[in-house]
């Protein structure tokens, strides 16, 4: 087994070997640009193209003309909300979200208020699902749009989107889902959910960095105002010349999943239930942030009462994980996600995030549990906080100094 | 975030980690900070007659940085007087650990558990000697 062991796959996966053999040819020999009508070299890089354009539609029951290639979610992200509000102005201008999106969601929202538009941010329930009743009831005559992730980054909780989507149909509101962390991970069908605008990533799903996609709805056809300009690539919905290696590699890392979802998935999950299992027996004063069954196969996040993230990454260094502590942030605030999730902002600062994949194995799983029992044991003894609780002494009792 | 390897070699082995009777008259305890901020700070001393700290021990809540802030204070404190540990400042502790800015906060936070240990201690005696004029 190498150290360090690789536990943070909802931060970024490798690519899979199979995606890189399939795009090492279109660097070098078969450089064409797709767009090149008029020799051979365009031609087969344009087929290429079409191929991976077929393989990422078939992930998500799309065809393949409503596929949009972009450099990733934030900027399909960026495209589906900006685009839609600033077509629809004239329509209304009330835009529907959740408090537990993406920055690259919350962040568009923010800067469609400072153009004009209403945005309402949804709270989600404790397990970080968010109530359709909650949704329907926010929609109102001036509603354009609803974006509501599929599965959270944090917490890997899974939106009920065929709910969602079935509600923003027959309200005749488009429906955007920001799918960077479920695409490939869990079945989606844009015709069963009603999903009209799908965000999806790909180094999330082993293919490249910096190449991902938007799905766009063709039937009933939804508009939206290009973000870039230029050459009219993509329908004009997204200028500029198609990086054929990497959408290459994105088409092929959907195939993938496609392919091995259900097997995937069974492997991953076991492989969860075998580290949550093997913390939670081996240790007290633990618990599991997000939906327990409702929530990706990959994402385990646990907050370790009495023992501060960033210290016990540091005790687990060999693990790389990640951590809803402030200290790990430039803001010193915990994370927002799991504050919206009614966690205390004690517990918010002992979270850690482990993040399970591909090429994760039972023999790392093992590891990783023995690692953060002694650590958080070790740490524990450390800890006034742990001390006092141990002497029976409750800790909301105490009047601390806040700084 | 990478460390600076003063702080990762306190983290590692940190000094006088540990509890001393908090109702010992020679002890004084300061416990500084919140759990909603990540990190809580307990630290205490024991001062004998001459008016010196002979012993100092600490438990902290808190990231790396904190841990070691408080290591290195047990360290410094331990054979100093009263009033030579209150000289310690937070400066101090932050350029010999050397702190990036975002995490000077701790350094704030270990000269604060000196002078609350030391307020303990001394409403200690005071509270001790009227005790036993009584």
């Amino acid at each position: 087994m190498k150290l360090p062991i690789y536990m943070d796959y909802q931060a970024t996966t490798p690519v899979d070997p199979r995606v890189l053999a399939i795009m090492l040819p279109w660097f070098t020999e078969k450089f064409g640009n797709p767009a090149s009508r008029s020799h051979p070299f365009g031609w087969e890089a344009e087929q290429a193209v079409e191929q991976a354009r077929t393989q990422v539609a078939t992930l998500i029951g799309a065809d393949p003309r409503e596929i949009v290639f972009t450099s990733g979610a934030t900027e399909s992200n960026n495209i589906a909300i900006l685009g839609i509000a600033r077509f629809h102005k004239t329509r209304g201008n009330h835009i529907i979200t959740t408090v537990i999106e993406h920055k690259a969601v919350l962040d568009c929202c923010r800067h469609l208020e400072s153009e004009g538009f209403e945005v309402t941010y949804l709270p989600v329930g404790t397990d970080g699902r968010l109530d359709p009743e909650l949704l329907a009831a926010a929609i109102t005559d001036r509603t354009i749009l609803v974006s509501v992730m599929t599965a959270n980054n944090e917490i890997g909780v899974v939106q009920p989107l065929a709910q969602i989507g079935a509600i923003c149909r027959q309200r005749q509101v488009h429906f955007h889902t920001d799918a960077a962390q479920g695409a490939g991970k869990i079945p989606m069908d844009v015709n069963a959910m009603n999903l009209d605008l799908v965000s999806i990533s790909g180094h999330k799903i082993y293919a490249p960095k910096g190449i991902g996609a938007l799905y766009v709805r063709r039937r009933p056809r939804i508009r939206l105002q290009a973000v870039m300009f230029g050459g009219g690539h993509e329908r004009g919905m997204r200028s500029g010349t198609l990086p054929t290696p990497l959408i290459v590699g994105l088409g092929e890392a959907c195939a993938i999943c496609s392919r091995e979802m259900v097997e995937e998935n069974a492997r991953i999950t076991a492989l969860r239930t075998r580290m949550e299992q093997g913390i939670m027996n081996r240790l007290t004063h633990v618990e599991l942030n997000g939906h327990p069954v409702h929530r990706l196969p990959g994402n385990l996040n646990i907050s370790f009462a009495y023992v501060e993230g960033e210290s016990m990454m540091m005790a687990i260094k060999d693990i790389a994980v990640s951590s809803g502590s402030a200290c790990t942030s430039a803001s010193l605030e915990p994370s927002y996600v799991l504050r919206a999730l009614g966690v205390n902002e004690e517990l918010a600062h002992t979270s850690i995030r482990f993040g399970l994949g591909r090429f994760t194995t039972e023999e790392e799983v093992d590891y990783a549990i023995a690692t953060v029992v002694a650590a958080v044991n070790k740490l524990r003894e450390m800890s006034p906080l742990w001390e006092m609780v141990q002497e029976g002494i409750d800790l909301d009792s105490i009047r601390w100094a806040e700084h | 975030m990478a460390y600076n390897d003063k702080v990762l070699e306190h983290y590692e082995k940190p000094r006088n980690v540990g509890s001393m009777d908090k109702n010992d008259l020679h002890v004084g305890t300061g416990m500084v900070g919140a759990p909603a901020c990540g990190d809580v700070m307990k630290l205490q001393i024991r001062v004998n007659d001459a008016g010196v700290i002979d012993d100092a021990k600490f438990k902290t809540f808190g990231c790396g940085s904190a841990i070691a802030s408080s290591s290195l204070v047990t360290e410094w404190i331990k054979g100093k007087t009263i009033d030579q540990a209150l000289s310690i400042k937070n400066k101090d502790i932050a350029e010999e650990l050397a702190l990036p800015p975002v995490k000077i906060h701790c350094s704030v936070l270990a000269e604060d558990a000196i002078r609350s240990a030391v307020d303990d201690y001394r409403k200690k005696q005071k509270g001790g000697a009227n005790a036993s004029g009584a």
